[in-house]
């Protein structure tokens, strides 16, 4: 059977490749997304101090470091049973926030935005970033600059370091901020609301005013129906540091909440022989294959899907968005998979109200911002929302605090059943009988696989679009039917 | 093609930080732009492992290479890259000296695979664990095979230049950039094969800003139990801080945020083994003769192996433990 590989994909953080099957007539047959790498830590952090955990399992992504170091870090807590100051938490939360800031805005300008901005049939030249600031004007590339610096410098103040965070430590931090550092903390957290209502405009007008994305957002296309899963926090609102995991189903009826020490009843993981990755799925459901339903224990974890799971956001401003995007979308919940891309400027917005919140409460400069644990360290369970879903890291240790066994399950792992479907169903959609497979047919292949934000695409601004590209085409006697090239020689 | 040299970056067994931190470089970015071509660069651009198989030899001119050799994919793509480019960088403590993913090698892979396919969440009655070559009804699928030991880049290729840090620091990877498109200008030159680039020639405890008295060592305790003085050497209260044995050029920046080194920049120019350079640093400062008591004071230190090998376990004189050859 003849087959197209993509090896590897691109623009994103991390290694995969997909292995597209064609039938006689031109049809898929199948898809299958592998992810061929492996590195241990779940073995490699046995033996090592419980302390080390935020530092070490940073390094499972310098994406999203932030995120692994606070889930290693609540674990932490946990496992020496001490409650950490209260300035602690909103240091903690407000490096969070901050980090959500670059994060978010690294993936809608870098990654996502272009296909839309430019649109997917664009010139692969012009589908990048690159393309974007021409397009929008370089004040935009400027302002998106700023945005990842201002984050960056809190990140730092806060977390010691730019890239991977390192003043989490059992019973709180390191050290805390000083007032000149507050200050600017505050006047870049209010420059970020800005920046983040701006770029929901920015959306507004390029994207929900185009009919022709409109249709391909809204299409059947890119639509899964599947639970949805999120942090939310005593009220229900979506919070990415700390709450309890709300579980919804596909038509919007909340299956339950769990707190950290409870995931074990709901969330289990399958395993396939073809691939270095696991499926996580819902216990109570149950594993029934790739597929979509209430009866099927898919589910994704996302930004789209914490709005999902949630009630409301906890700001003003990304409360107001939240009820526009589900007015405009007819209902919660919402199911097609590029308003992720929506949701996750909403997201952007909240977590700048949320920074200027936390760096506005008198406690942030407190110098209570540790506690010297005294309960035996045992066992413990951290969970926070990772920008591409929910992070759970668990621990045991001996009586010494050395870490005994470890078990991760990474925010974007949850959503590797449903990367493996919307990959799928759009080369289905796609690669027919009769049509010819073009670079624009593959691209709206991988928007099915971006709109997730796989960890990472690089806001770089050297994107020169040259894709190299050489597709095959072979009938089913093997003979070459149509080969298609560009920028290769 | 526009004639401009080209520039590509590569992550092997890698977490995506060094990308990020040359992001951090913000407004330098731009100035890689107008002077390369970035013709490969996985997280940024689509180019495929079939592209770069189809460029000439040599044709690309710089590549920065991240991440550890974990697995054959890995090793296959450094060749390549090191083919198709006249200066190849390991940039990274990953790429340098192994980094974290360098812990495996006090395991097996065996022991790695088997933990993650039967970790307490996971559903695997049947023991399933990943096949290199798996039969699909349509045809044969394949995931690289991971090596019994995690290599660094230049125990696979010879490497040019070496960029330690985890990651790099951007002030550091800006004065790179700027270095490089100077020597384009032919304003400068590159340094002699095999430097480390984008680092200094001391220790870290050059650069700490901390008080350093006279170390006697009575005690080993962890960041957790107490509140260490912040303008006085943690070392000397104490905590196992690897500065002394760590190459300088960061900073000092997590001492300056009241933790101790953990070492990510690697070796000292003169130690040819970052461990046993720290290992000899803590025999020094520990104030005893009594071999009782030496023993006491070392069971401050819970897990030597992962604490002194942290960042440079593959690229030690040690390389593995003998675990990692067992089946």
């Amino acid at each position: 059977m003849q087959r197209i590989t993509i090896d590897p994909i691109t623009r994103l953080e991390g290694h995969g490749k997909i292995e597209i099957f064609l039938n006689d007539d031109g049809s898929v047959a199948n898809t299958y997304f592998q992810i061929p790498e492996l590195r241990g830590f779940e073995r490699f952090c046995v033996g090592r101090p419980i302390e080390e955990m935020a530092v070490i399992t940073g390094r499972i992504c310098g994406v999203c470091p932030e995120a692994h170091h606070m889930a290693a870090a609540k674990a932490a807590d946990a496992v020496y049973h001490v409650e950490i100051p209260r300035p602690a938490k909103l240091l903690r939360e407000l490096l969070y926030s901050a980090f959500y800031v670059t994060d978010h805005t690294t993936h809608f300008y870098a990654l996502g935005g272009p296909d839309f901005v430019m649109g997917p049939d664009a010139p692969v030249a012009e589908r990048n970033i690159l393309g974007v600031i021409h397009k929008v004007g370089l004040e935009i590339a400027g302002k998106v600059l700023q945005a990842r610096k201002a984050g960056h410098t809190v990140i730092e103040m806060i977390g010691g370091r730019k890239v991977h965070p390192c003043t989490s430590i059992p019973g709180g931090l390191s050290k805390g901020i000083t007032k000149e550092q507050r200050d600017e903390i505050e006047k870049m957290g209010r420059w970020a609301i800005e920046f983040a209502q701006f770029s929901l405009k920015l959306f507004g007008d390029i994207v929900l005013g185009n009919k022709a994305y409109v249709d391909l957002i809204l299409g059947d296309i890119y639509t899964h129906r599947t639970y949805s899963i999120g942090t939310v926090d005593e009220n229900n609102k979506v919070n990415f540091y700390d709450g309890k995991v709300s579980v919804v189903d596909p038509e919007g009826k909340r299956l339950g909440k769990y707190a950290a020490s409870e995931y074990t009843d709901w969330i289990a993981e399958h395993v396939e022989p073809w691939t270095y990755l696991k499926f996580p799925y819902l216990k109570k459901v149950g594993w029934k294959g790739f597929v979509d339903g209430k009866d099927s224990g898919v589910y994704f974890a996302t930004p789209l899907s914490r709005l999902n799971s949630a009630d409301g956001m906890a700001t003003p401003l990304a409360q107001a968005e939240y009820e526009k995007f589900y007015k405009t979308l007819g209902g919660k919940p919402v199911h097609q998979r590029l308003t992720i891309h929506w949701a996750r400027l909403i997201e952007l917005l909240y977590a700048a109200e949320r920074w200027v919140e936390l760096v506005t409460d008198p406690e942030i400069t407190s110098d209570n911002f540790r506690t010297i644990p005294t309960e035996k360290p045992m066992e413990g369970v951290g969970i926070v929302e990772a920008p591409r879903g929910t992070l759970t890291h668990h621990y045991w240790t001996d009586e010494r605090g050395i870490v005994t066994k470890a078990n991760l399950i990474v925010g974007t792992t949850n959503n590797y059943a449903p990367i493996t479907m919307s990959i799928k169903k759009a080369a289905d959609s796609f690669i027919k009988k009769g049509v010819v497979v073009s670079e624009g047919i593959l691209n709206r292949v991988e928007m099915a696989f971006r709109a997730y934000d796989p960890c990472f695409g690089c806001a770089t601004h050297s994107l020169p679009g040259q894709m190299p590209l050489q597709v095959t085409i072979r009938d089913a006697r093997g003979e070459v039917v149509q080969v298609l090239r560009q920028f290769c020689d | 093609m526009s004639g401009k040299p080209k520039f590509a970056m590569y992550w092997a067994a890698a977490c995506g930080g060094c990308e990020i931190a040359v992001l951090n470089t913000n407004e330098k970015i731009l100035d890689v732009d107008a002077n390369f071509d970035v013709v490969f660069w996985p997280v940024a651009m689509d180019a495929k492992y079939k592209d770069v198989e189809a460029m000439e030899d040599k044709s690309i001119l710089l590549t920065l290479f991240n991440g550890a050799i974990r697995n054959d994919e890995n090793e296959h793509i450094a060749h390549l890259l090191r083919k198709k480019s006249q200066i190849l960088v390991a940039f990274g403590a990953c790429a340098t000296q192994g980094g974290i993913p360098g812990l495996a090698n006090l395991s097996n892979t065996k022991s790695m695979i088997d933990t993650a396919f039967h970790t307490i969440s996971t559903d695997n009655p049947d023991g399933i664990t990943p096949q290199t070559t798996y039969k699909m009804p349509e045809g044969d699928i394949t995931i690289p095979t991971i090596y019994p030991a995690v290599k660094s880049l230049n125990q696979v290729v010879p490497v040019d230049y070496f960029m330690p840090g985890c990651p790099p620091e951007s002030h550091q990877i800006a004065a790179v950039i700027d270095l490089v498109i100077q020597v384009l200008q032919g304003k400068a030159q590159l340094p002699l094969t095999g430097a480390v680039i984008g680092a200094g020639n001391s220790s870290v405890c050059e650069e700490c800003t901390r008080t350093r008295n006279e170390k006697k060592i009575k005690q080993f305790t962890r960041i957790q139990d107490f509140k260490p003085d912040p303008n006085l050497c943690l070392l000397e209260q104490g905590i196992l801080c690897c500065g002394s044995a760590t190459r300088s050029g960061c900073g000092a920046v997590c001492p300056k945020a009241a933790v101790p080194c953990v070492g990510c920049y690697g070796a000292t120019e003169d130690s040819p083994d970052q461990g046993a350079r720290l290992l000899n640093a803590v025999a020094s400062v520990i104030d005893s003769r009594d071999p009782a008591e030496i023993e006491k004071i070392l069971d401050g230190i819970p897990d030597p192996a992962g604490m002194f090998y942290r960042f440079g376990m593959a690229g030690s004189l040690l390389r593995a433990s003998k675990a990692a050859w067992k089946e």
